[in-house]
């Protein structure tokens, strides 16, 4: 099963969520196995959030393996070359230009789709590896933690958001996913596939504005979800008024609590400290579960 | 004229709101909303849209199932895992057959074209697409340039490029010179905060005092510097945890970056935005006077080089 954590809006407590819901279903050892639920003893979570990750500052795994996420480049062999320019109006991305007898080659602008290596007429062009970003690899606990880190400079998060999700397997297990902020193509490559999706928000004119956002972009992909709003006792009510009108299930609301914004900042997560919060998400857990079946 | 950029690694810092009270406090100057994902400046600025432009994405295939021959060929060589064959119905002699078909999921394709060229039966066309819009807007202000990326597509660093560059126009059409273009950024690292940073004149850093907004601020320093965009940073609800504050404190120190602000928690900063309206327009409060010594320090270091 795979669970996706989301918000449109940044900041709203996508990994808080994400990183308590998966410490509270994890089990303590092999024989304390949550109640109804028979296959949460293979917990794995991702972080696709590879511009800023975060969840291990909260679940602290120990890292095992790294590897290198590269996309394929084209490189030029300039004695095949007869500078007719065929690669320059095959790519659509800018990426390579033909000027008098040379030909230029611009890797942040290319989009690793082999056109210009497949349709160059010499067979002129090989591919060579670039990388952009690594995946680590480790556990916490109970728990198998996989996330991908976008290498400064970088521009496209998306192949190394791929890479993070070669790794779900497919096997019945609980998959948990911290899904980038926004709702353009990050957030496309972490979410497709779930069976549901969280939608975090918080009851301000932003999160509204947001999650209406984030709410079309499920709809469009078919994935069911459901609403969380934290902070929940600040700010507005058009959040609860706009789930209900558009008859989405609001799963958890978590008040502001400055213990909470406390232990967060310091990268320990709440269902730690505060144990009838654990019982809310083994609740919430058990719902989405529902939701899903339904 | 000088281009400020808000950024903070981490989503959820207090970019927009800090944005908007500058958008409030600077004189002769244009906003631009480069968060085109997810655009929330126009909630307190209140935007009169003027002008309404079409931004055009990449191409999207489609197949021309008349010719299509289910060779399958584009499979093969579409690196996006956008073409697959799916079981459907295609019309063959005038009635109805069920048959596999060839299909394009649009969301997956990225428009590179090569399935176009591949294909021996010429069944393949690019197709433009429309991506989202972008706007020039009046507020109480002054002028504001946004966009609004459509649901689920991609290209959202060309739009950023495209809502700053039109920022740089309406500055230099404008009857009296302009001062300063503010621009509100995206949260994260990659394509769309490259794309609104690179070439401004100074990016100011919105933390919090979390082990997360630190551990993002430093990712997104790294970013600036790589750039050579010269950096500034501001700690929000500093108050909130003391220590961190102390340590981000340090760390600008030791890296030679300005603090230009510590801003504290203050519940008042929620109500402003709830009614719509830019902190420092809303009530004299601690919050707002920080953030207008914020500018003011902004300002001086504009003017100093
Ligand atoms: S298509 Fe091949 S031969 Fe033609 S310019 Fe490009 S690399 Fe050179
Ligand atoms: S691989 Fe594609 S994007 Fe890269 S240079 Fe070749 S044609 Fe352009």
């Amino acid at each position: 099963m795979i669970i996706s954590v989301a918000s449109g809006k940044g900041g709203t407590g996508k990994t808080t969520i994400a990183t308590n819901l998966a410490l509270s279903i994890a089990p303590i050892n092999k024989k304390r196995t949550l109640k109804g639920s028979a296959t949460n003893s293979n917990i794995l979570f991702l972080d696709c959030d590879v511009e800023e990750p975060n969840a291990h500052i909260f679940l602290k795994p120990k890292f095992k393996k790294t590897y290198q996420v590269t996309i394929p480049v084209p490189e030029v062999d300039k004695r095949k070359c007869t500078y007719c320019g065929k690669c320059v109006e095959v790519c659509q991305y800018n990426a390579i230009a033909v000027v008098k007898n040379n030909v230029l080659i611009f890797p942040e602008l290319c989009n690793g789709c082999g056109g210009c290596s497949l349709l160059c007429p010499e067979d002129a062009i090989s591919e060579i590896k670039r990388e952009i970003g690594i995946i680590e690899e480790g556990r916490a606990d109970a728990i198998n933690f996989i996330h991908g880190k976008l290498n400064i400079g970088e521009v496209r998060a998306t192949p190394v958001i791929r890479s993070v999700k070669l790794k779900v397997k497919s096997e019945n297990g609980i998959t948990i996913i911290d899904v980038p902020p926004g709702t353009s193509c990050p957030v496309i490559e972490a979410v497709k596939g779930s069976d549901f999706c969280l939608l975090v928000t918080e009851p301000t004119p932003f999160g509204l504005n947001d999650l209406i956002l984030a709410v079309e972009v499920l709809r469009k992909l078919g994935i069911p979800f459901g609403v969380i709003i934290n902070r929940s006792d600040i700010g507005d009510k058009k959040v609860t008024e706009y789930c209900k009108q558009e008859r989405i299930p609001i799963l958890m609301h978590i008040p502001f609590d400055r213990e909470i914004a406390v232990t967060y900042s310091n990268g320990i997560p709440f269902v730690l400290y505060k144990k009838d919060w654990g019982l809310k998400f083994k609740n919430l857990w058990l719902q989405i579960e529902k939701l899903i079946r339904n | 004229m000088k281009q400020i950029v808000i950024i903070s690694g981490k989503g959820g810092t207090g970019k927009t709101v800090i944005a908007a009270s500058f958008a409030a406090l600077a004189e002769k100057k244009v906003m631009a909303d480069c968060d085109v994902d997810a655009a929330d400046l126009h909630l307190l600025l209140h935007p009169d849209v003027k002008e309404t432009h079409q931004f055009m994405g990449s191409k999207k295939a489609i197949i021309n199932q008349e010719k299509c021959t289910q060779c399958g060929k584009c499979i093969n060589v579409c690196r996006f895992d956008a073409i697959s064959e799916v079981r459907g119905r295609k019309r063959e002699m005038l009635k109805q057959v069920q048959h596999d078909i060839v299909e394009i999921d649009t969301i997956s394709c990225e428009g590179c074209g090569v399935c176009k060229y591949i294909c021996p039966e010429n069944a393949i066309t690019m197709r433009e697409n429309i991506s989202g819009e972008w706007y020039i807007s009046d507020t109480k202000y002054g002028a504001l340039v946004h966009a609004k990326l459509g649901i689920a597509e991609e290209n959202s660093g060309r739009l950023v490029t495209l809502v700053r560059q039109n920022a740089i126009s309406v500055t230099e059409s404008a009857s009296s010179g302009m001062d300063y273009i503010i621009i509100d950024g995206p949260p994260g690292i990659g394509c769309p905060v490259i794309a609104s940073l690179s070439g401004a004149d100074l990016a100011l850093i919105v933390t919090e005092p979390s082990l997360s907004g630190i551990h993002d601020m430093e990712r997104i320093i790294k970013v600036t510097n790589h750039f050579g965009v010269k950096t500034v940073v501001c700690i929000n609800k500093y108050d909130l945890n003391l220590k961190n504050t102390k340590f981000i404190e340090e760390y600008c120190q030791k890296s030679n970056i300005n603090l230009i602000g510590k801003i504290p928690f203050d519940k008042i900063v929620i109500e402003a935005l709830v009614n719509g309206v830019p902190v420092v327009e809303y009530s004299e409060n601690a919050a707002s006077k920080i953030i207008k010594i914020m500018w003011n320090n902004i300002k001086a270091l504009c003017n100093h080089r």
